[in-house]
């Protein structure tokens, strides 16, 4: 690390846990409730967010002196959907697969507020190199947010982590595992309202460990 | 931030410059990319129906197309012919053209037909072309058949194999914009393989469809005559919309499978 100051190093690991966009900053509530009904999506978009974010963020900080100031968060919009129509674009013609599994994403990723958030509240104000950190600590700190909830949704609601039963066979009469044992899943986990009260521990959880965030 | 950005003349300027340059890096990826693009959604078709066919590289529990590399040459070893079947306003057969005879006319192979632009038509009350791609598999004959209709967020279609008295023999589900993990699951084998022997049709013959439904109380999808296959917890509008896109687009189709039955 010798490459990062202390300063800099602060910038990718405060928003993984003190600063972290989704349980302190309540930003991208909106797609952790929406696409982490399983694990493979949250970290599909996780890496998605992270690779915009990270981009964009240069790209902003490159022009912040000469974006005017009227229209800044169209210029920033157009950044962000330019840059990921072009990407989705060069995926559909030379990785189709892959592609495909990414075009749910697309619209979400445009619409994502902690990329606009952070366009605004840090790449306006600084240098290309810290922004760049900046997009890559915020968009790991999402990240990290969207697997937990992913994690957890998946295993109680389906049963299964990436598509794989983990806790056993759920189809009646020939029941393995846990659900041998009378064990169901939680259908409720598959659906937002849950994402949302996932959040909320983690938020708690977060909140009795280091009270200097609890708000007045 | 300086004063000279907070000008309108240079709001003004930026805004057309922007707009401008990035338009144009736009429309060019978009147009040097075209030619790859449809490459591979030509491919993806050719693969849909063969994987509706019940040709594909399926692992144990993973819905997987046969490779790109060998997509055309099974497409034409198995693909033994692909029907348009033309119908009027009112469902009633006017003509149905063999491929070469399809090509011949109108230069264009019947898979790449545009399926929604042919539902619309049909909504003009101009004539509706249907394909029906006449496919081989261990020696029997299946008939495929392209759907399309409308899910949660955006569109949904698939192709649905069927033997002679439509009976389903495969079916392959896509979707442009269902929610991942709940809607996005009708492309997960283990809902589109739900479907393999369902009857379309009921006991006496009458077109019933396949709805998908919740509580039917055969989650093992064991009794194959009742029209119906389990639904996915939390996609019930998706689930609609195939039941739906089934009832709809294959409906059309009967009266070329009478035709079958009475030679």
């Amino acid at each position: 690390m010798g490459l990062l100051s202390k300063k800099d190093t602060k910038l990718i690991t405060d928003p993984l846990a003190d600063n972290n966009p989704i349980t302190i900053q309540v930003l991208g509530i909106c797609s952790a409730l929406a696409i982490t009904a399983e694990l493979k999506a949250s970290i599909v978009m996780a890496v998605s967010v992270l690779f915009v974010l990270g981009i964009g963020n240069v790209v902003i900080s490159l022009l912040r002196n000469v974006i005017p100031s009227k229209i800044r968060i169209i210029v920033q919009l157009v950044v962000v959907a330019a840059l990921v129509i072009i990407v989705d674009q060069v995926l559909k013609a030379f990785a189709y697969e892959l592609s495909k599994t990414l075009s749910v994403f697309v619209g979400l990723i445009i619409t994502n507020c902690i990329i606009m958030g952070r366009f605004e509240a840090f790449a306006l104000g600084n240098g290309p190199w810290r922004s760049f950190l900046d997009g890559i600590g915020n968009a790991a700190g999402y990240g990290v947010i969207l697997i937990i909830v992913g994690f957890f949704r998946e295993l109680l609601g389906s049963g299964t982590l990436l598509g794989f039963p983990v806790l056993g066979n759920p189809i009646p009469g020939e029941q393995t595992g846990l659900y041998a044992l009378g064990y169901e899943n939680n259908g409720f986990m598959l659906l937002s309202p849950m994402a949302l009260i996932v959040i909320g521990i983690i938020i708690w959880i977060q909140r009795s460990r280091n009270k200097d965030l609890i708000e007045d | 931030m300086e004063k000279r950005t907070d000008k309108n003349s240079y709001t003004i300027l930026f805004a057309v410059v922007m707009v401008v340059v990035v338009g144009a890096l736009l429309a060019f990826t978009a147009s040097s990319l075209k030619p790859s693009i449809t490459e591979n959604q030509r491919l993806e078709k050719q693969q849909n129906i063969l994987y509706a066919l019940g040709i594909n590289d399926n692992d144990e529990s993973n819905a997987v197309f046969i490779s790109t590399a060998k997509a055309p040459e099974a497409f034409k070893n198995n693909v033994t012919d692909q029907l348009v079947i033309t119908i009027d306003a009112s469902g009633k057969i006017v003509k149905t053209q063999t491929r070469d005879e399809y090509v011949a006319e109108t230069k264009q192979e019947p898979y790449l037909i545009d399926v929604k632009k042919e539902q619309e038509n049909a909504k003009n009350g101009k004539n509706r072309k249907l394909p029906l791609f006449v496919g081989q598999r261990d020696g029997n004959t299946y008939y495929v058949a392209p759907i399309y209709g409308k899910g949660l967020w955006d569109a949904i279609w698939g192709y649905v194999a069927v033997d002679k008295d439509m009976v389903v023999q495969g079916a392959y589900f896509d979707h442009k914009g269902e929610t991942p993990g709940l809607g996005a699951n009708i492309k997960q084998r283990y809902f589109m393989d739900d479907f393999i022997g369902e009857h379309l049709l009921s006991e006496d013959g009458v077109f019933k469809g396949i709805t998908v439904a919740k509580g039917n109380a055969d989650p093992k999808n064991n009794n194959k005559t009742d029209n119906a296959v389990d639904a996915i917890a939390g996609a019930t509008i998706t689930g609609d919309g195939v039941t739906a896109m089934i009832k709809s687009d294959l409906k059309l189709y009967k009266p070329y499978f009478d035709t079958l039955k009475n030679n």
